[in-house]
């Protein structure tokens, strides 16, 4: 599973722009979105949990973050404003999508500014 | 100052771990602790309310009841099984962690877990916002007829809901048809162009399930089976969970 999403994200963005995450696969951190942590109402010690993975994230440098499942897309999105990174989190069918160029302009919340009007497929139907 | 030394009590009492021990398999490993601290330095819930998972494990052992029972730590524990992975001996503190939350009554466990997980018991979605089947169905179907009038290149996508048959049964989160429901048709047009043979279920779609998160047992299991019972009533092969 771990290497068929490396194959997925690498053919989306080339290979030269994939950043692994230190450290990576079975040995990396959980972001503490998940085991109903965003809805037990301890929101500080959720966000002193994801500092890790949001230092993490920052280390690659990269421009995005891609996360894997909806807990997951919304802790780090959290983590991100938290903290200060303001890096995007996006969902992979979203990079998917936009690496094929159908992606059309309401599909593009959480894309930065940077990508927002890339490659917009039928444009006149922007709400 | 460090704190007094822990005085253990001479006669061996039952304690809460030997529990845990009787009902998974091999023991879950409990009694095999090394106290190496692996768990512990790679757990992002280390540090949080004074805790960490070995201390938890170490408590458990020495027959701490009272005091691992009623940690709120067990809620900032993910379960994300980090701590069995480099584990050398493979101790399995998340299920301790589970069941001593299955031990706080229903009611004191916290507010917005176990909302979340009434939700999903109101209707047959499983959903934790509490739409209903009628909801959803219809939702996937109004914004199915716009993307495919607005995008004609995707004139004979389906997003179809209780389709028989189908090869994979995929739930939903139920945030994207609850409130951002453009966001639901990348992944349409993903399966689309894959020449997927998908459907959603009416019954149990929703992807998430704030029940196991509550160790309410009993209600997990009713959600899981409503989801299943479905996708095998509709013959479906391959059950896709988004979560």
């Amino acid at each position: 599973m771990a290497e068929d999403l490396r194959y997925i994200v690498k053919s989306i963005v080339g290979e030269e722009n994939f950043i692994d995450m230190t450290p990576n696969r079975s040995n990396n951190y959980c972001c503490g979105g998940g085991g109903g942590f965003l809805q037990s109402g301890f929101n500080e010690q959720r966000l002193e949990f994801g500092r890790l993975k949001d230092e993490q994230i920052k280390a690659t440098g990269a421009d995005y973050c891609i996360a894997g499942c909806h807990n997951c897309h919304d802790q780090i999105h959290k983590l991100s404003e938290h903290y200060g990174g303001n890096y995007p989190v996006v969902h992979l069918w979203t990079m998917i999508c936009l690496s094929l160029g159908i992606l059309g302009p309401n599909e593009r919340e959480y894309l930065g500014d940077d990508l927002k009007e890339v490659n917009v497929f039928h444009p006149e139907t922007a709400i | 100052m460090a704190e007094p030394a822990i005085k253990l009590g001479g006669k061996r009492k039952s304690i809460f771990i030997d529990k845990v021990k009787e009902i998974l398999p091999e023991g879950g490993n409990l009694n095999l602790c090394l106290t190496c601290g692996a768990c512990s330095s790679g757990c992002p819930a280390t540090g949080l309310e004074g805790m960490d998972p070995r201390k938890f494990l170490r408590m458990a052992a020495l027959g701490m009841d009272e005091e691992i029972m009623s940690t709120p730590w067990v809620w900032m524990c993910t379960l994300c099984q980090r701590c069995i992975y480099v584990c050398p001996m493979k101790i399995d503190i998340p299920q301790l962690v589970h069941n001593v939350r299955a031990s706080w009554p229903r009611e004191k466990r916290p507010k917005g877990i176990i909302g979340s997980c009434d939700m999903a018991l109101r209707n047959d979605s499983c959903s934790a916002m509490g739409a209903t089947p009628e909801d959803f169905t219809f939702v996937v179907e109004d914004v199915l007829e716009e993307y495919k009038e607005a995008q004609p290149e995707f004139a004979d996508m389906e997003a179809p809901v209780d389709k028989q048959g189908a090869e994979f049964f995929l739930n939903q989160n139920s945030r994207e048809p609850v409130t951002e429901p453009d966001e639901m048709v990348p992944l349409w047009k993903i399966l689309h162009l894959a020449g997927a043979n998908w459907t959603y279920g009416s019954k149990g779609w929703g992807g998430e399930n704030y029940c196991m998160f509550l160790a309410d047992d009993d209600a997990w299991k009713h959600i899981i089976k409503t989801s299943v019972n479905h996708a095998e009533d509709l013959g479906c092969k391959i059950y896709l969970n988004t979560e």
